[in-house]
């Protein structure tokens, strides 16, 4: 009933707000049809990448770019194309995965600790208080110690420590939102809390999450490409663009050129997300100026 | 400004304070130190908490492959893990309040030492990109607001978002590429004490410091501009232009006098930031410093070392954030 009340036919069509923002915004257009490529690339990896990630070919070793191997081949000959290629699905994996876990302790932390409130409230605040103070990739790599070495793992533990960033927002948004008069009238009619957080709170507090999602997932690819190149995220054969670049490190005087193609992918990606969310803030708030 | 301390009257004498003025000032810093304790007694919880991450049974995981049984006796002693868990917690918070963070499961080294060795390296690198941070982002900002929507501004803030998305690890190994092995200016890796020689430790700290300082230059200029926007279109600056004042009188006497207070804060968060990024950028720059020693013993499940390190940088930020939060009280008099 409120939800029918709510959707008035005065709202332009979901497709046409989204063509005329991609006409105005050439930033965020751009940012969005690079990720869509890259998203694209990675899902087809098997069948783009013209070599195998772990095949060695012993005549390429530290090959300059040629027709063959189109970005040259690393220390053991493997094609630092499909590398490069295999690699951003790794890397955009842990990203989605690290940013999954830090939405979901995140915004249900965020939403009890701002509708209860209360000592809820103020526990769970001087929690997310004292998470925050911590330096983020520090405190991710001692929880990879603690769980073990990995990607998954490693992922894991940067989404932990990006959750309490999503809860501090969600709790603000909630505070605000559940006084709200749907809210009250929710209430009255003998809704549940977990119906009326569903229905009513959840999906007016998404908008600044959406736009938060967003960033973290450049913040996630940087930490990505951080424990990976410390040695503490995806293990060899394997390639990300992070372990790409500890190997190219390690070989830079013979090869100095191979640090330009994943070092370049990750600088992009990031910048992708962080332009898309940037024009997310803008599209979805029209009373907030680029920041 | 007689508002707002009626207001700050107001609020005190809620929490049943009577003394007003020269007294608020210094409840206020007390409340302050009051509130961080519970942040810094849930960090020391959080640290501890982490072993409680690790799969299995603790003891035989930590001991590594092929231990013996006397050692895996020996590392359940050393963490009581035989003992409830908040006995645990507080034996562990008793030794660290003395200043025992343990020993190092490897080296036998006591963690401690190895924070003591260790942090000036990363303070240094730390604090020089502070510097250049500050030095180039603060111009930068400044010239992006006062000329907020030209060219330049657009320059400004595509170089900046630049400097957020760029892997400083990344841009360190191009530092280190370029001056170090092309035009052979500065050396490539290691680190020398400051006390020991200040030139040298300062040529090696250099690289690393611009190749952490890009995250902060764009930072400081990003906070710096919007802030410096925000006052430049408010209502008291356009009063400021009605009265006839000129712009630039503006922007230098009353722009930037708002601004500087918010600066407090652009420093404090970007301590913690650079703190962080830190920790990547002495692998590649093999510095010994406290990023070095955490990720060499969550490799190696060295785990009091993993814990020591964690507790030594949080409560750096902690002890930061607090003398922030003093300072910014005490300089700004709007705020109680």
């Amino acid at each position: 009933m409120v939800d029918l009340a709510l959707t008035s036919d005065r709202r332009p069509s979901a497709f046409g707000g989204f063509a005329r923002w991609f006409r105005t915004d050439l930033r965020g257009a751009l940012s969005l049809s690079f990720l869509v490529v890259l998203v694209a690339v990675s899902a087809m990896a098997p069948w783009i990448a013209p070599h195998p990630p772990t095949a060695q070919d012993l005549n390429a070793m530290m090959a300059p770019m040629s027709s063959e191997h189109w970005l040259g081949a690393d220390d053991l000959g493997r094609d630092t194309l499909s590398r490069l290629i295999y690699g951003g699905m790794a890397s955009l994996y842990a990203s989605f995965l690290a940013v999954t876990v830090a939405i979901l302790i995140g915004v249900p932390v965020g939403l009890f600790a701002g509708y209860l409130g209360g000592w809820v409230d103020d526990i769970v605040s001087r929690v997310i208080d004292s998470f925050l103070s911590f330096p983020a990739i520090v405190l991710a790599i001692a929880v990879t110690g603690a769980l073990g070495i990995g990607l998954t793992n490693g992922m894991i533990s940067v989404g932990i420590v990006f959750a309490p960033q999503l809860a501090r927002l969600v709790r603000a948004r909630t505070l605000v939102v559940r006084n709200e008069l749907y809210v009250d009238s929710a209430r009255c009619f003998g809704a549940s809390t977990g119906r009326i957080l569903w229905r009513h709170v959840l999906p007016n507090t998404i908008q600044p999450v959406i736009v938060q999602v967003t960033l973290l997932l450049a913040g996630a690819l940087l930490a990505e490409a951080s424990l990976s190149f410390l040695g503490l995220g995806i293990q060899p054969p394997n390639a990300s663009w992070g372990s790409m670049l500890a190997r190219a490190y390690q070989n830079m005087e013979i090869a100095p050129e191979q640090m330009y193609p994943p070092g370049l992918a990750i600088l992009f990606t990031a910048l992708a997300f962080n332009t898309f969310g940037e024009s997310l803030r803008v599209a979805l708030d029209p009373t907030m100026k680029r920041l | 400004m007689p508002r707002s301390r009626r207001q700050d009257a107001r609020r005190f004498q809620q929490f049943g304070h009577t003394e007003l003025s020269i007294s608020t000032k210094s409840n206020v810093i007390a409340r302050r130190l009051i509130q961080a304790v519970p942040v810094i007694v849930l960090a020391t919880f959080i640290v501890f908490a982490l072993l409680k991450l690790v799969p299995g049974d603790v003891a035989v995981t930590l001991a590594g492959d092929n231990a013996s049984d006397a050692r895996i006796a020996e590392i359940r002693h050393l963490y009581g893990l035989d003992r409830p868990f908040f006995v645990q917690y507080g034996a562990w918070l008793w030794k660290a309040a003395h200043g025992d963070l343990s020993t190092s499961l490897i080296s036998n080294e006591a963690v401690l030492s190895s924070i003591a060795r260790c942090f000036p390296h990363t303070l240094l690198i730390v604090m020089l990109a502070m510097v250049i941070s500050l030095v180039i982002g603060i111009p930068l900002g400044v010239a992006a607001a006062s000329r907020e929507g030209s060219w330049l501004d657009d320059a400004i803030m595509t170089v900046s978002s630049l400097g957020v998305a760029v892997p400083n690890f990344w841009l360190g190994m191009l530092l280190v590429a370029l001056f170090a092995l092309d035009l052979n200016w500065l050396p490539a890796t290691g680190a020398v004490p400051l006390k020991e020689n200040v030139r040298g430790a300062l040529s090696h700290a250099i690289l690393p410091a611009c190749a952490l300082a890009a995250g902060g230059v764009a930072e400081v200029t990003r906070q710096l501009r919007s802030s410096l926007v925000e006052i430049l279109s408010s209502q008291q600056v356009r009063t400021l232009h009605a009265k006839g004042l000129s712009p630039s009188a503006i922007l230098w006497r009353h722009g930037l006098k708002n601004v500087s207070v918010n600066l407090l804060t652009v420093i404090s968060l970007l301590f913690n930031r650079l703190l962080a990024a830190t920790v990547v950028v002495e692998a590649v720059f093999a510095i010994p410093g406290m990023g070095s020693l955490i990720v060499n013993a969550a490799i190696h499940r060295d785990f009091p070392v993993v814990q020591g390190v964690v507790f030594a940088m949080v409560l750096v930020v902690v002890v930061l954030n607090l003398v922030t939060d003093i300072l910014y009280n005490v300089l700004d008099p709007r705020i109680a």
